[in-house]
């Protein structure tokens, strides 16, 4: 099975408090740690485990600026054999769909038999494989937590609401996104990434996709983040203050108050 | 004339909450517009959702079809390429029906796509503006979206007030799909989890942990508040995913809804997912960010490490 895997390098939520900067029109981008967005990681686990059952190789590829090489690599020192970097200053500021384009392109340069996004990256849209899936006419599922592969068809489960599993059969090439908690994704010690850094990463821009520029970023892009900003939230808790003693002090009275000590 | 229309979710014969919570959504795109329910199903199920909406909703379209008794994504895109036209709207609920759904139909509708709006802020010429978030809440932003092509747009669920007014008297109109509709993805069956050692929803008292608990032997410390305070645990889902705590234990969309008397959230930052599964109770949240978006949610805050928080409050509480 040739697997491509799709991963994006984002602000690790976990590592930081994502706030605004002073100015109040973006994040406050200083000293902020990145890594390879929580759900791509789960993504290219699962797919190195398809092909260590069933044989195959996992690609993993990237649109950015040259940091993503950091991430790339990351992902390789698991266990994905090939990665491709894409970058070329046509595709900033691209939308969703913008993004999808550049992916197929990708994906035309390949043979790919199965394709896999996150289900959602820092930003939360969760668009990005369905739409690669209708650009290249192939079946689509969201939020896949389990795979098993099949032959020509993979039986796969979707997480819906309530924790319940909708089991379905999909037809090979497809393109999954994949949901946290599908596997227990291995470590990767700075030993693991030594042995990767003088992998060779190609690298891609627009024309080497055949793609034309006029339908990515920023022009094409009909979805655009103006801003960042906090709004005005009103009151929110109340917030308990003093020393530790006395915050615990008013806290059991509070928890006494509402029945949350008998 | 661009049309508005808002996909109904239904199961068992009832529309999901999301239904008149679109219905609001597509007021704040244009007040004036009479917007169409489109229903999809098939039998007397369909029927009876249908006749709902139309309580509500001034126009309703059913389209009754064997292929769609189950809302399988694909199937149901076919149909609405069918329906939709030049510069239409679509309003879907950002649930895991309108993640599988909204991103392909918009594809195949050639409009743009904006996903998990939290408000829409009004139409400027053919701009649309809307607010989202990102990084699971931590801050807000404004977005526009050029709908000269129409708009596939999935609202987040619960951020639009219904309105439960019921005084639309609208009619449904029969359609058919002309499509085939074989799919690509077939559905064979719904999975229940297996119920776990104790149910969180039964519980007056729940100490919920998130991933600020940082390891797995620190659900220790958790379960010791609890058993101080005659509650129980629970959690966010990074603690399921990371196999910490049994899925029963979580709570959110994607895991179990509970009401208790008191919700004590620790080390949780308050995404929406997690919100969406607490309907009520007395909250209480500790977080070591000040800014942490769960303490516009909790009735009560504390800025503490809960590390350090919580064996406090459990040692206090033996004292008692
Ligand atoms: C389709 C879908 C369904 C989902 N369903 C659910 C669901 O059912 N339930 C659910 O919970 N999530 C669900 N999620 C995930 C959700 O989006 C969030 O990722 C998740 O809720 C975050 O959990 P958290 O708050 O524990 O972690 P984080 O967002 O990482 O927050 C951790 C918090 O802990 C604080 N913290 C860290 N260390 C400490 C410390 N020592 N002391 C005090 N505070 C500390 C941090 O400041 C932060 O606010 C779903 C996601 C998707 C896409
Ligand atoms: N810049 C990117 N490069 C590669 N893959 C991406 C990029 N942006 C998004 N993706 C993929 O699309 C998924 C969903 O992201 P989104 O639709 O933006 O929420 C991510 O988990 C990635 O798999």
């Amino acid at each position: 099975m040739e697997i491509l895997v799709c991963i994006k390098r984002v602000p690790d939520n976990e590592e930081n408090e994502i706030e605004l900067n002073s100015a109040g029109n973006d994040i406050d981008r200083d000293d902020l740690v990145y890594s390879v967005n929580e759900w791509d990681n789960y993504a290219v686990e699962e797919a190195i485990q398809i092909v260590d059952n069933v044989g195959g190789s996992v690609t993993v590829v990237s649109i950015g600026d040259e940091e993503v090489d950091e991430v790339l690599r990351r992902e390789m020192a698991m266990g994905a054999e090939k990665g491709i970097m894409l970058t070329d200053d046509a595709f900033e500021g691209s939308d969703g769909k913008g993004i999808a384009t550049i992916l197929k392109g990708v994906v035309e340069k390949g043979n790919y038999d199965l394709i896999m996004t996150g289900a959602q990256a820092d930003e939360g849209y969760a668009q990005i494989g369905g739409m690669l899936a209708a650009m290249m006419d192939v079946p689509f599922a969201s939020l896949v937590n389990k795979i098993e592969v099949g032959d020509k068809t993979l039986k796969i489960g979707r997480e819906i609401e309530g924790g319940n599993q909708e089991m379905n059969e999909i037809d090979l090439p497809c393109v999954l996104s994949i949901q946290t908690g599908i596997n227990e994704p291995r470590y990767v010690g700075i030993r693991g990434i030594r042995k990767v850094a003088s992998v060779e990463i190609p690298e891609f821009g627009a024309s080497d996709l055949g793609i034309d520029a006029g339908t990515i970023g920023e022009a094409a892009a009909k979805v655009k983040r103006v801003d960042y900003f906090m709004p005005d939230l009103g009151d929110g808790a109340e917030m308990l203050e003093g020393s530790t003693e006395e915050i615990i002090d008013k806290l059991i009275e509070i928890l006494k108050a509402n029945g949350g000590l008998s | 004339m661009a049309k508005l229309y808002a996909y109904i979710s239904h199961k068992n014969g009832v529309a999901d909450d999301t239904a008149l919570e679109l219905l609001t959504a597509a007021a704040k795109i244009d007040a004036g517009a009479s917007v169409t329910a489109i229903v999809t199903g098939s039998g007397a199920d369909l029927d009876k959702v249908c006749q709902e909406m139309a309580a509500s909703y001034k126009e309703v379209l059913k389209i009754d079809n064997e292929a769609m008794a189950y809302p399988n994504a694909e199937i149901i895109r076919k149909a609405l390429v069918e329906i939709i036209k030049d510069d239409d709207i679509v309003l879907l609920p950002h649930d895991t029906f309108g993640m599988d759904l909204g991103p392909g139909l918009s594809i195949k509708t050639d409009s743009p796509f904006a996903a998990d709006i939290v408000d829409i802020e009004g139409v400027d010429g053919s701009t649309l503006k809307l607010i989202r978030q990102e990084f699971a809440g931590q801050v807000y932003t404004h977005v526009t979206c050029d709908i000269s092509s129409g708009a596939i747009l999935n609202i987040r669920p619960g951020v639009c007030k219904a309105d439960e007014s019921k005084a639309a008297g609208g009619s449904v109109t029969e359609t058919s799909v002309s499509a085939d509709l074989s799919a690509g993805r077939r559905y064979l069956e719904t999975v229940i989890p297996e119920a776990g050692d104790v149910d969180i929803t039964k519980s007056d008292v729940l100490v919920s942990v998130g991933r600020g608990i940082e390891d797995e032997e620190n659900i220790e410390i958790a379960q010791e508040l609890a058993d101080a305070m005659g509650a129980v645990v629970s959690c966010s889902r990074p603690i399921v995913d990371a196999k910490w705590l049994e899925q029963s234990r979580q709570v959110g969309t994607s895991g179990k809804t509970v009401k208790p008397k008191v919700y004590m959230a620790m080390g949780i930052s308050g995404s929406f997912q997690h919100l969406g599964g607490i309907k009520g109770g007395f909250m209480i949240a500790v977080n070591k960010n000040p800014k942490a978006p769960i303490f516009q949610v909790a009735n009560v805050g504390v800025v503490a490490d809960i590390l350090e928080f919580m064996p406090e409050l459990t040692e206090k509480i033996g004292d008692l």
